[in-house]
């Protein structure tokens, strides 16, 4: 996950606590793995902000049925239906389930 | 007058020994107090980096199509009949490199030790036509070199584990003309020369007919009044002995080479000029970007290359396939810069405002990211999820219908095979494979497709992108 993003999360804990915040992911594959791991237990490349900082936020891809059946269905068909079959959405679910399995 | 384009060429330039100097890899060393001697000592020899099979595939040697056909991983299964000299494109070994870059400086930056150095046997007909225009003045000896590298004015250069040369800053105060950033523009100067030489030489052009170029080469070219001053351009054109030809930089990020080809060809049929080129030079700073994902996988160091592109376009009637401008894609400022966002500025609407279908164009030439060295960095496979992206374009417009998408990959798409060098990437480098396709009547039409990533400036957060349709 890039430093950037890193940055920006630690300085939205920092100002509002980890209590009522959710990460929305867009990413695919390993991408996602290595956010996820980012945002929960913290950066495993000990390269960026979060090295070492166990924020344990709960993550989710925006395509996630439970996610997208939130979002305004004239926002959707403008920005994330293309992606929808761009992605392979079994295999995000799939990815996250035994993410979160693992804890 | 319409515009023609006549000839693409691609390069490649093999620097082992400069990817030290590539943004990640430095950072990395002046984070843990290393030498430059200490690290990336052990890459892959020229013979391999010509093996590889996405090599070959960039300067003609293979069509992309073939890579779905060869067993992964690339770099363990060598390209049969592989050689550095390409159907429209070559690829040169670093000291002769070292010797470009000496003959690119005109102001005693480039020092090379002649008693150590190593210039490789030049089987290169481009790379000696420009040593031919441009000869050193100066000789420099081991003190000169070890002095300015003490002093901390200058980095050292490497052959084969011995310090041959060196490169110098030109400035003690001026942070625009470090020796690092100064050693980065002169590389991005000297392979775009290397890649307009082996265009000229390769069509039988003389460098004295170019009458514009156009460089899309990302480097900030400039002092500290004027970081980013530019017109690497001209510097290209007369290294390459275009001395007729003025010249100017369009950048936008990684869209960069085909808003170049658009505006080329704009000149070309407004009539300001009856030919122009394209040029782009590699980028130093994206030399071992992924290196770290790569050995931690065990994998070998790929982004080891510098890119070149250059093409040549005309308004002599019939001299190749026409640059289509009335289907050139623009993404304007108010719209999303979301990937769907930027497939329907780009690619449906143009081709919608002509009656058109996105299924009809024959090939789509998209960031062609090669994605052995993409996958292990997870930034995902670029090619494929652009491909991707124009198929559930055309499902979205009723073109195909869901099923259909692998489908539509496979015929309008090819597997990514340019290195990670950034504008180099961006579609154009299929240009040469399109051309000789469409010579021999096995290719209609093919749109290139690039997107540039403006949030990495932080002058906006907007995406960027441009388009254009080239047809026999």
């Amino acid at each position: 996950m890039d430093l950037e993003n890193q940055a920006a999360i630690k300085s939205i804990v920092d100002e509002i606590g980890s209590e009522n915040l959710m990460v929305v992911l867009g990413m695919p594959g390993e991408g996602l793995r290595l956010a996820v791991e980012t945002l929960t237990t913290g950066d495993p490349s000990w390269a960026g902000p979060l090295a070492g900082v166990s924020l344990g936020l709960p993550v989710y891809h925006i395509l996630e049925e439970k996610v997208r059946a939130q979002v305004p269905e004239e926002v959707y068909a403008e920005k994330l239906l293309m992606m929808e079959m761009v992605l392979d959405l079994p295999q995000i679910e799939s990815d996250l389930a035994s993410m979160r399995a693992a804890g | 007058m319409t515009a023609y384009l006549r000839a693409a060429a691609n390069v490649l330039v093999h620097v082992p020994d400069l990817v030290r100097y590539g943004s990640k890899p430095w950072r990395e060393t002046i984070r843990n107090d290393h030498a430059p001697s200490e690290v990336f000592t052990d890459l892959r020899p020229f013979g391999e980096a010509v093996d590889y099979a996405p090599n070959q595939a960039f300067i003609g040697n293979l069509p992309p199509e073939n890579l779905g056909e060869i067993q992964a991983p690339w770099y363990e299964n060598p390209s049969a009949g592989a050689s550095p000299m390409g159907v429209f494109g070559e690829i040169l070994p670093q000291g002769s490199f070292y010797a470009l870059l000496e003959a690119a400086d005109q102001f005693g930056l480039i020092m090379l030790d002649r008693g150590r150095f190593v210039p490789d046997a030049v089987g290169s007909e481009s790379a000696a036509a420009l040593l031919d225009i441009n000869q050193p003045t100066k000789e420099y000896g081991q003190e000169d070199i070890s002095g300015r590298i003490e002093r901390g004015e200058a980095l050292p250069l490497f052959q084969d584990g011995n310090l041959v040369g060196c490169a110098s800053r030109d400035h003690d105060a001026d942070e625009s003309l470090d020796a690092r950033i100064l050693l980065e523009n002169l590389s991005a100067k000297a392979s775009g020369a290397y890649a307009l030489s082996r265009l000229l030489t390769q069509e039988g052009i003389a460098p004295e007919q170019v009458e514009y170029v156009i460089s899309c080469s990302e480097e900030a070219v400039g002092d500290r009044y004027n970081r980013g001053g530019g017109n690497l351009a001209k510097a290209i054109a007369e290294m390459a002995g275009c001395v007729n030809a003025a010249g100017v930089d369009v950048k936008s990020f990684c869209a960069a080479p085909v808003y170049a080809l658009v505006h080329a060809a704009a000149l070309i049929e407004a009539g300001v000029v009856g030919n122009a080129v394209v040029v782009g030079g590699g980028s130093m700073a994206k030399l071992g970007m992924k290196a770290y994902f790569h050995l931690e996988k065990g994998m070998p160091v790929l982004e080891d290359v510098l890119g070149g592109v250059a093409f040549f376009l005309t308004g002599d009637a019939d001299a190749g396939p026409r640059v289509n401008l009335a289907i050139a894609g623009r993404h304007a400022a108010g719209r999303p810069s979301t990937p769907q966002g930027l497939a329907e500025a780009l690619v449906r609407d143009p081709l919608a405002r002509a009656g058109r279908k996105i299924a009809s164009v024959d090939k789509y030439a998209v960031e062609l990211h090669n994605p052995e060295i993409m996958l292990p960095a997870g930034a995902g496979d670029v090619a494929a999820a652009n491909y991707r992206m124009l198929a559930a374009l055309a499902v979205m417009g009723g073109e195909i219908a869901r099923e259909e998408i692998p489908g539509f990959v496979e015929t309008h798409g090819m597997p990514g095979f340019a290195p990670t060098q950034g504008h180099i990437p961006a579609g154009v480098p299929f240009l040469g494979h399109a051309l000789e396709r469409m010579r021999t009547g096995r290719l209609g039409s093919t749109m290139v497709v690039a997107k540039g990533s403006l949030f990495l400036g932080r002058m906006s957060r907007q995406a960027d992108g441009a388009s254009v349709l080239i047809e026999a």
